[in-house]
Order: structure tokens, then C-alpha cells, then sequence
């Protein structure tokens, strides 16, 4: 975070002065290729356990995160890459946390689910996040604080009972909270309409919070909405919901994609967040941040190639 | 009388008065009713906008604390019955207790769970178990349980609280701990008076404040005074530490046995050395608890016991309950439950061996 809170993270490390559009450009970029990069390296065992690559999304995180203040707070779920990235986190941190080397963002010890680094927190299971993101919340408003938590969710984890315990506290005590829904339409391999009976918006308006639902895959759209609700949450302190119907390119994980290739292609022709937000940039543009974004990657990777792994204390269990 | 609950609200209290990050969150914890149990009598008209009376959402409540805690507060959870901490078992083992050390450190989680636990009052099934032995061992948490035993006393005054007393161990874990705990109160210990060495002149009382520099692993060790060298230790806590105390008495007086009392107050992790201390002069050890036998606390400290001592741990035993669920019928319930009786008959055979 920069002294600019309206330029979103990632761009921390440059010194290139850029226009919105293209800040924002370059953040979706950033997700794409380092996630393209964890795929295409996964298979050569670099990385430990498993992943959940954020492609196609990058315009949820960017957009939403684009209007955050520098104590707020984020905590992220399973598929915790793009949000990391665009909050601002160090893709090297972020690779040696996939690669279990020591300079990982917790040192290797949580890998890819699990992040910590300054306000940003992830947690693998689902649901599981949304009561601690909401105490976070409470706590800061019970401090006397103005910070507000953006979480996130996946429509597979509107399953989640503690969910809904969650929303019905959030509500009775006012906590300053966004929770994001991605509704990527499939959960793992389980398409929405075997999982969510009802509709995803209803679950918020229950308990009484403002809902906004988009469907977009355009950054400005998502930033503009953002924007909005988050000075409304700073203003009334209390809860509120962004629907953001979305699409995943990749698959859950690796390897594990039952949807037809023609339907993932199709989505890629209509639904890229990058050629539809990239569409707005100069070709020469888009091609200096690609390169300077693909070797910063690139660097990144090999670095935390480098690092060492860490090593477990049986003295001291640390 | 000061009883053990008078002692516990008395920790609550003045941990509030003396932390303004202290917070309550439970159900039906607001005045007049003051809790179920009444531990938390009297805080929401004293801290009216620290005491959060919650819905029906066990899970919930604890995971809201655990963000609290990420964020500097030190918020308390009272969960209504212990049964129901299965209710947020997800967020106790892949949440609160991981967050410190995945996050490589980077986090601490000052926040205190405490329960009710245990049966003899006829509540059934799902209101009357001893389900800590689901905890024990899980890295980052740390499980709590007081006994009815004080250093000093008896605590005539409410202002005053104990070293080794129910309300000191509390206050001092809502105050000072970094990692997460988990107090476990037995419920038949709430009416219990609470007893200091005044009260125990025939027993020699040792408190040992910590073991190996470990925090909050207080425990008390008990003999008879001038009774000849124990030939048994006998390992316990909570509410079943007070039917040792009265076991020992009863053996040493019907029977002849002379028994070592060594009473835990942290479950896990697990403090064994004071039971090693006991082992050094006895050789053998009994393990009492409430909860059902297999694979639980008593299986522990037996296990370590042996580990440590080898062939001089020249026999061991577990006292324990029956592995059904706790009967709501109060004849059946005592059948299924150990008692007095229960440890004396255990003690007297493992003597014999």
C-alpha cells in the first residue's frame, strides 16, 4: 500500500508513474502470469501440495482490493493467490510458500492456502474464515478503529452452516465487513445448481445486509461497485455484501477440470478480464507492462528457487 | 464460604477490571440470569459494552473470538455445556489452535474457552460428557481444569484470590496468555466449597506454581501427614481429584494403603514430571478421570509413566468411565460414572500387585 490509497496493490515495487487504467492493467496481469507460472511448474514437483489458481477471476480481487485503506483487512479463503497479489503481497514470498522454502510468506509452513503477511489472512477451509473474519471486524470497530475486513467466499461455500452464524452476528452487532462472494458457478466439479438451492443474494438479504450483484468480469465495473460500498461501510460501520458472478478458467485445482473444453473456451472468448480491461490500453501499452510483469515473475520464481527450506527445531518445537 | 463459582466470578471480574481488552461472548450470559451456571453473574451490569449475549452459535462465537484475538482483544467464550464444544470443533482444530504456528508466528491468539463438563445430575446423554479427551494433544491449544484446591485459605473474602485457586488460574490465563486455552469446569465443582490448607490439616499440601518453567502447569501434591512412605501415586484432576482426596483418606485409614495425590491443572500439554516426582517413591500409579477410558488423559500419563520409568513402573492402572454415553437415570448414571468407590477398589488391587 502506497501513500495513494486509490492505486491498488502489486505496484508497490515500481517506480513507473502509471494511469489508473494501466495500474490496474498490471495487476491483472501480475495474477495471470504468476498462476500461469505455477501451473505450468507444478508438474515439475517445484511446489509442494496442491493449488487453486485464481484465473479468470483477477478482476474480483483487483477491482475490490483497488479502494482499500492501508489498515484494513482482508482474509481470503482457498483460492488466496489473486487476492494476495493484488492486496500488494511480494510474488517471491508467495512462490517460496508454494515451494516450502523458508523466506515463504509464513516461512513454508502454511503453503498455498494459508498466508499471512501484514492485514492479509487466508484459511483452506472453507467457511471456516468467515467468523474470524468478522470478530476481526468487531474488533477493530470495538478498538475505536475505522479499518473495515473484506472476505471472501466462493458460491461452494455458501454450504457452510457457520456461514450464516456468521451473517446473523455481523448483522446484530454491526461489524464493518465486506463479504465477497465469488460465484464462479462451480464448486471443485459440482455445478451451482446441484449445491445452492435459493439464490445466492437471498442468503445475505435474510439478515438484513445491503446486497450489490454483479455480473462482469471488467475491473472498472467491480472497482466502481467497490468503491461505493466500502465509503458506505466506513460511513454506517456495518455489514454488506458483493455478489460477483464470475468465471473460472482453470480447474479447482490441477488437473481436475469435468467441464467441456469448448464451454472454457467460450469463457475465455467472452468473459477475460484481460481482454476486456486490456481493450482499453494502447498495444504498446500492454506489451511494456507484459514484459516488465514477465520478468518480474520470472525472477521471482527462480529467487525463491533458490531460497532454502526451512528447518523444524525439535528442541524448541519452532 | 467461598465456593469454586464464587471463585471463578471473582477471576472473571477482576480480569475485566483490569484489561479493558477483555471481552465475554456466550449465550444467556446477561443479567439478571448471569449464565447457566452463573459464572458470569453480574459482568454485563458491570461492562455492559464488553458482554455479548449470542445466539444459538457455538462456531460461530468462538470463530468470532479467534478474530478478535488476531486483532489484540482477549475475548472469553463460554459455551453453555462442554457437550457442545463438538458444535465448534472445526474452529478449535483447524483455526484457533493452528493460526500461530502456520502463520509461522507471525500471530498471537490470547483467547480463553471455558466450559462446564461432567455428569451426576441426571442431564443425559449430550449434557452430562467429559469430552476434553477430544483436545488433548492438539499443537496450539492448551487445556485448563481447576480443582476445588487453594494454597492459601479458606478465601473468606471475594476480593481475594488464591495462588492454585479456580479464579486465580482463570484471571491469569485471560490476562497473560498468548496462545489459546481451553478451561475445562466441572460442573459438580461450582457449589464445591474451596478448600486451602486450613481446611486440609491432615494432608501435607505442596503447590507447585509451574513445572519446568511451563505456563499455567499448576498442580498440587497430596499425602497424609505422618502417614509412612506411599507405596501408590494416584493421578487426577477436576472434580475427580476431590474423590481421590477422600480415597486416599479412606485407604489409608480402612486399609493401610498410603497413596500420593498429585493433581493436575494443565491437561495438555501434558505436564508428567510431578507425577515422575510421586513414581520415584511409590513405583506405582493410578490414573483417575471422568471421562470414558480408552485413549484418553489417564492412557497419557500411564504411557509417559511408563516410557519414562520402564521396569520400574512396577504396575498401573486407569480409573474411568464406562464406555457407553452418560444414562440420564441417576442409579445407572452412577454405575456408568467412576466413583469413591471405584478408585478405592482400583487402588487396593493395583496395592496388591
Amino acid at each position: 500500500m502506497t501513500s495513494d490509497k486509490e492505486i491498488p496493490g502489486g505496484i508497490s515495487d515500481t517506480t513507473v508513474t502509471m494511469t489508473l487504467f494501466n495500474a490496474l492493467y498490471r495487476s491483472l496481469y501480475l495474477i495471470r502470469c504468476f498462476e500461469e507460472t505455477v501451473l505450468e511448474n507444478f508438474p515439475k514437483g517445484v511446489f509442494f501440495g496442491t493449488t487453486h489458481t485464481y484465473l479468470g477471476q483477477e478482476a474480483d480481487a483487483v477491482g475490490v482490493l483497488s479502494h482499500l485503506k492501508e489498515n484494513d483487512i482482508v482474509f481470503s479463503n482457498h483460492r488466496c493467490h489473486g487476492h494476495f497479489l493484488a492486496y500488494g503481497g511480494d510474488p517471491r514470498a508467495l512462490f517460496g510458500e508454494l515451494m516450502g522454502r523458508a523466506t515463504g510468506v509464513c516461512g513454508g509452513r502454511g503453503g498455498s492456502q494459508h498466508l499471512q503477511w501484514r492485514n492479509f489472512y487466508s484459511n483452506g477451509v472453507l467457511g471456516g474464515s468467515v467468523p474470524a473474519a468478522t470478530g476481526m471486524a468487531l474488533a477493530e470497530k470495538l478498538k475505536g478503529n475505522p479499518s473495515l475486513v473484506v472476505t471472501f467466499l466462493g458460491d461452494g461455500t455458501l454450504g457452510e452452516g457457520v456461514v450464516y452464524e456468521s451473517l446473523n452476528m455481523a448483522a446484530l452487532w454491526k461489524a464493518p465487513i465486506l463479504y465477497v462472494v465469488e460465484n464462479n458457478h462451480i464448486a471443485q466439479t459440482t455445478p451451482i445448481e446441484l449445491a445452492v438451492a435459493g439464490s445466492p443474494s437471498g442468503r445475505f438479504s435474510a439478515f438484513g445486509l445491503p446486497v450489490t450483484e454483479l455480473d462482469t468480469s471488467d475491473v472498472l465495473e467491480i472497482s466502481t461497485a467497490a468503491k461505493t460500498i466500502l465509503s458506505e461501510i466506513r460511513q454506517t460501520h456495518a455489514p454488506q455484501a458483493l455478489i460477483l458472478n464470475t468465471c473460472r478458467f482453470g480447474p479447482h485445482s490441477k488437473g481436475d477440470d469435468t467441464r467441456p473444453p469448448e464451454r472454457l473456451a467460450n469463457l475465455r472468448a467472452e468473459r477475460d478480464p484481460l481482454t476486456i480491461h486490456g481493450s482499453r490500453l494502447s498495444p504498446v501499452e500492454r506489451a511494456e507492462i507484459e514484459s516488465l510483469v514477465n520478468q518480474h515473475i520470472e525472477a521471482a520464481f527462480q529467487q525463491a528457487m533458490q531460497d532454502p527450506f526451512p528447518t523444524y527445531d525439535l528442541e524448541n518445537g519452532a | 464460604m467461598t465456593t469454586v463459582l464464587d471463585s471463578l466470578n471473582t477471576g472473571l471480574h477482576q480480569a475485566f477490571a483490569a484489561d479493558e481488552h477483555v471481552y465475554l461472548l456466550g449465550e444467556d450470559v446477561l443479567d439478571p440470569y448471569g449464565g447457566a451456571f452463573k459464572v458470569t453473574r453480574g459482568l454485563s451490569s458491570a461492562y455492559p459494552g464488553r458482554v455479548f449475549t449470542t445466539p444459538i452459535s457455538e462456531a460461530g462465537m468462538v470463530g468470532i473470538a479467534a478474530g478478535m484475538s488476531l486483532r489484540g482483544l482477549r475475548p472469553v467464550v463460554e459455551i453453555m455445556f462442554g457437550d457442545f464444544l463438538a458444535l465448534a470443533a472445526d474452529q478449535i482444530i483447524n483455526h484457533v489452535a493452528k493460526f500461530r504456528w502456520m502463520y509461522n508466528d507471525q500471530v498471537r491468539v490470547p483467547m480463553l474457552i471455558r466450559t462446564p463438563m461432567g455428569g451426576r445430575r441426571g442431564y443425559g446423554p449430550t449434557h452430562s460428557q467429559t469430552l476434553e479427551k477430544f483436545f488433548l494433544g492438539l499443537p496450539g491449544l492448551q487445556i485448563l481444569a481447576p480443582c476445588s484446591l487453594a494454597l492459601s485459605g479458606p478465601a473468606n473474602s471475594l476480593e481475594s484470590l488464591p495462588p492454585g485457586s479456580p479464579g486465580e488460574m482463570l484471571k491469569k490465563a485471560i490476562l497473560t496468555s498468548e496462545d489459546p486455552i481451553l478451561f475445562i469446569e466441572n460442573k459438580l465443582l461450582y457449589l464445591q466449597p474451596l478448600l486451602g490448607e486450613t481446611d486440609l490439616q491432615e494432608f501435607e499440601v505442596n503447590f507447585l506454581p509451574e513445572i519446568d518453567g511451563l505456563p499455567f502447569s499448576a498442580c498440587f501434591t497430596l499425602s497424609l501427614k505422618g502417614a509412612p512412605p506411599p507405596s501408590l501415586t494416584i493421578a487426577a484432576y477436576g472434580y475427580m481429584a476431590g474423590l481421590a482426596r477422600q480415597a486416599v483418606y479412606q485407604l489409608a485409614y480402612e486399609q493401610e494403603i498410603f497413596c500420593e495425590l498429585v493433581i493436575a491443572t494443565r491437561l495438555s500439554p501434558c505436564s508428567i514430571q510431578p507425577v515422575l516426582n510421586s513414581l520415584q517413591r511409590t513405583g506405582k500409579l493410578l490414573a483417575v478421570e471422568e471421562g470414558t477410558r480408552s485413549l484418553g488423559w489417564g492412557t497419557e500419563i500411564l504411557a509417559r509413566a511408563a516410557e519414562n520409568l520402564g521396569p520400574k513402573l512396577k504396575g498401573g492402572g486407569r480409573v474411568a468411565a464406562q464406555e457407553v454415553p452418560v444414562p440420564a437415570s441417576g442409579p445407572l448414571e452412577n454405575q456408568v460414572l467412576p466413583g469413591l468407590s471405584d478408585i478405592i477398589t482400583a487402588a487396593a488391587r493395583l496395592n496388591r500387585l
